[in-house]
């Protein structure tokens, strides 16, 4: 029985980890927008026929 | 037969063809041509016409004001060596494709380094290299692909950024957590004990739920606390009032009993009333994200201005300009000071001001007001009056702005005081109750007396009801500024209408020929003039001449004479269509009667010999009739006011009734005092209105909506935003919005009932706190799910 309680100290305290990570998403601005992340996820990819452009986008994205 | 702009989607002809691909104009077939090159024809895939009609090629010097250092530090976010950054706001952003577009820019530019969107808020945010591009022109790439941004004033004084947003989504977060693992924690408490090991597990898990318990209690409930406190600072009991009380009854009983080991504690419901509250109230606030109503008047006026100093010309932010300064002014441009005509033909359309369509002229020496747009070639104008004095500004400063419009309390506010002190009226006299015949029983009835009777249901149902109606409004195109508006639009009875632009369509109005029937030569002669001018006019007149125009016929000495009119040699034919003046302009002058009738309307000129005049008349939306009588059987009175003569009055007779009560060349303060004249009779007034010109009225009404059919006109002294599509409709809104009340009451009745029976339980004792715990939740939930589907239904009839 008192293995249960390890169990759910570290199970609380993964909880809170994500409940963490929740946080600081939410600080870094992650839910301020949350409808175009759904239009935008199903846009495909151009096949590269422009050497720069596909990884511009990426860099792009990471950028803003 | 009609085909569709592959760009825009609008009518068109098969004029401007490339590949079997038919667009209306040049501008459309520009963007076309220029998405094309760049491979980005996607564009066309995602969502079919996607595109958006550009206004034509816009003056080269339309942007010239970004060029001006000081704006441009005004509207960047960032700059470094490498990277600019800086946030647009489109209005007409509208579908998947316009992301798609937007995020792809750096395809078309690739000194544009990235763009991303927000399309709630219709924002796209840019970072590009300044070096290699430089603000004007990004700007002017968006403009051209039809994406014009509207850069306002506002964004010049750098309007803060709203994050208090984000702050509900942590209490929201916080509280969800803590609630789902409290009621993890919980478990053991629902079985029965006898294991001495299982009792101190119980007791270790009750410690937990109390320790995850405190982030909910003083930071997700912090703001029922503070509100509640307010409000007995003022001496009264709001609605928060008791739900800040149940929290601390419960939290204190929940720490009585874990701390002496009593019992399990409340802690899942106290986490979970929090947790449902503020889901509640962020599903009201998303709804507001879509129209921002902080404007005030001066987001009205051009950015920057081209002021004259000694021949030159540099660029100026508008409020540094000042009395006697000399100012250009562009074709489609916004005149954005009251001022003095010295150089140029001033056509001034004041649709603003005036709602009227038709432009008039002006002479040197005439004043010009603010708010007007100039059609036409560039005039020099010398300002008399800067921004903060001219006659628009006087209309919003008009004392009627200042004061507050009577915020009527809701409905439900009132009763919660009542319910609020008949609670703990009750509560307390079970106490007493208790305290004499048993007082084993005391603290149990009274905290769930407490518990089981909280007025959150009364909450959640005006929150979430409101809540849901200003979506389902929204969906209706209806964008309503807060929920009280929908009660006034439930309680308001008499209506009054503007004219222009409310219930005519706004710019396709109705062409028709005066003067013996043009047979097909001459409509070809007078379409091919026309089809080369971008002038509205000119393209209603196009687009009413039924004929298919399968070559051009040749032209020659095309002359498009801004404010006046067209003149060219078609096939040897000399053709002059254009304003009274300009056609009688080659032979005697004739007296120039403004204002009057027979000077109205496109004249026709073939040589000498004056053919007729086009008379642009009036369209009015469809489905008015029926709105009307409806309006009628339902109880309401309308009224009508415009600001054009009565050449309409049997028209909108037909349409509304003989006993129509019409007013014409009405002013915009006429208006204002009309409502007001009305409001005094002690009736419930409810205005449509458009443009600056009702926007005292708008703001006198109880109720005033701005009629729109463009997404980035609007009045900010409106309660709401209807789109000009869905106003014939506003009998079935109205009638959805007088539901608001039924529905509020029904589901008032219903939490009314739940907090009978389960009061009768807990006075006798009889209800067990663990179930009062669970009653308070599922009443909640259970509101909730049949407010939301009873408005849904009727949300159905509109």
């Amino acid at each position: 029985m008192s293995v249960l309680v390890i169990l759910i100290f570290f199970s609380i305290l993964v909880a809170g980890l994500f409940l963490a990570a929740f946080l600081w998403s939410v600080k870094t601005g992650q839910y301020d927008d949350d409808y175009t992340p759904s239009v935008r996820m199903l846009f495909d990819d151009q096949p590269s026929s422009e050497n720069t452009s596909s990884t511009n986008n990426q860099n792009g994205n990471n950028a803003s | 037969m009609q085909h569709s702009c592959y760009h825009c989607g609008e009518n068109c002809d098969n004029s401007i063809k490339i590949e079997e691909k038919l667009f209306c104009c040049e501008g459309c077939k520009q963007v076309f041509l220029l998405l094309n090159e760049n491979d980005l024809c996607n564009y066309y895939d995602l969502e079919k016409n996607p595109g958006i009609k550009a206004k034509g090629r816009f003056a080269d010097n339309r942007f010239a004001y970004l060029d001006n250092e000081e704006v441009i530090l005004k509207l960047l976010r960032f700059r470094d060596q490498t990277q600019s950054h800086v946030q647009f706001h489109l209005p007409t952003m509208h579908c998947a494709s316009c992301i798609w577009l937007l995020e792809n820019l750096h395809r078309i530019n690739p000194a544009i380094i990235s763009s991303k969107t927000n399309f709630q808020r219709k924002e796209v945010f840019i970072v590009f290299d300044e070096s290699k591009i430089s603000l004007r022109k990004v700007v002017e790439l968006l403009a051209f692909t039809g994406y014009e941004p509207y850069i306002t004033l506002n964004d010049g004084e750098k309007k803060k950024e709203k994050k208090i947003s984000r702050t509900h989504i942590f209490k929201i977060g916080i509280a969800g957590f803590c609630f789902s693992n409290i009621m993890m924690l919980s478990f053991p408490d629902y079985f029965a004990s006898g294991n001495i090991e299982m009792d101190q597990l119980k007791h270790t898990f009750q410690y937990l739920s109390l320790a995850l318990s405190l982030p909910v209690l003083f930071y997700s409930a912090s703001e029922f606390f503070v509100s509640g406190f307010k409000g007995l600072r003022q001496g009264w009991l709001n609605i928060d009032a008791p739900i800040a009380l149940a929290i601390l009854i419960t939290f204190g009983r929940s720490v009585y009993e874990i701390l002496s080991a009593t019992g399990p504690g409340y802690l899942d419901s106290m986490s979970g009333i929090v947790f449902f509250m503020l889901v509640g109230r962020w599903f009201q606030n998303r709804t507001y994200d879509a129209f921002s109503f902080d404007r005030d008047y001066k987001s009205y006026f051009p950015l920057g201005v081209s002021l004259l100093e000694d021949g030159k010309e540099t660029n100026i932010p508008v409020s540094r300009l000042k009395k006697g300064d000399l100012i250009m002014v562009r074709n489609e441009e916004m005149i954005p000071a009251d001022g003095i005509l010295r150089e140029g033909t001033a056509s001034i359309d004041y649709s603003f001001v005036s709602g009227e369509n038709t432009p008039l002229d002006k002479r040197k020496g005439e004043l010009l007001y603010a708010g007007g747009r100039q059609i036409g070639t560039a005039i020099q104008v010398e300002v008399v009056t800067p921004v903060s004095q001219s006659y628009i500004t006087q209309l919003w400063n008009n004392d009627i702005f200042h004061n507050k419009k009577n915020k009527e309390q809701s409905f439900i506010h009132p009763w919660s005081r009542y319910f609020t002190y008949a609670l703990f009226t009750i509560a307390f006299l079970a106490a007493i109750y208790w305290w004499v015949n048993d007082p084993a029983k005391l603290w149990p009835s009274v905290t769930a007396v407490l518990i089981v009777a909280c007025p959150c249901s009364l909450l959640l149902s005006a929150t979430f009801t409101y809540g849901n109606m200003l979506s389902l409004f929204g969906r209706k195109k209806l964008y309503l500024k807060n929920s009280s508006v929908i009660e006034t639009l439930g309680k308001v009875r008499t209506i009054v209408l503007d004219k222009t632009g409310t219930i005519t369509h706004h710019h396709a109005s109705l062409v028709y020929f005066e003067g013996e029937t043009l047979n097909d030569q001459e409509k070809q002669l007078i379409k091919t003039v026309t089809s080369h001018s971008t002038h509205p006019l000119s393209k209603m007149i196009a687009a009413s001449l039924d004929i298919e125009k399968t070559d051009r016929l040749a032209i020659e000495g095309y002359k498009e004479i801004s404010g006046k009119g067209l003149e060219a040699l078609v096939n040897d034919h000399p053709v002059r269509i254009g304003s009274y003046d300009f056609i009688t302009e080659e032979g005697s002058l004739l007296p120039y009667f403004p204002n009057s009738l027979s000077n109205q309307g496109v004249h026709v000129k073939f040589g000498n010999q004056v053919r007729g005049r086009f008379l642009v008349s009036n369209d009015y939306r469809s489905g008015l009739g029926e709105m009307a009588s409806a309006l009628k059987q339902d109880g309401y009175e309308v009224h009508i006011l415009s600001g054009d003569n009565d050449q309409e009055l049997e028209n909108l007779k037909n349409i509304f009734g003989q006993d129509l009560k019409v007013l014409f060349r009405q002013t915009p303060q006429d208006k204002l005092d009309y409502v007001k004249r009305l409001q005094a009779e002690g009736k419930k007034v409810m205005m449509l209105g458009d443009g600056l010109n009702d926007a005292g009225a708008l703001r006198q009404a109880d109720a005033g909506i701005a009629v729109t059919d463009a997404t980035n006109l609007f009045s900010p002294a409106s309660d709401g935003i209807l789109d000009g599509s869905m106003v014939h409709k506003l009998d079935k809104l109205l009638a959805f919005a007088r539901t608001s009340k039924t529905i509020v009451t029904a589901s008032f009745i219903l939490s009314i009932l739940y907090n009978i029976v389960g009061l009768s339980f807990a006075t006798r004792g009889l209800l067990q706190p663990m179930i009062a715990a669970i009653l308070m939740p599922a009443s909640s939930i259970s509101i909730v799910i049949f407010v939301s589907l009873y408005a849904k239904l009727a949300s159905r009839k509109i």
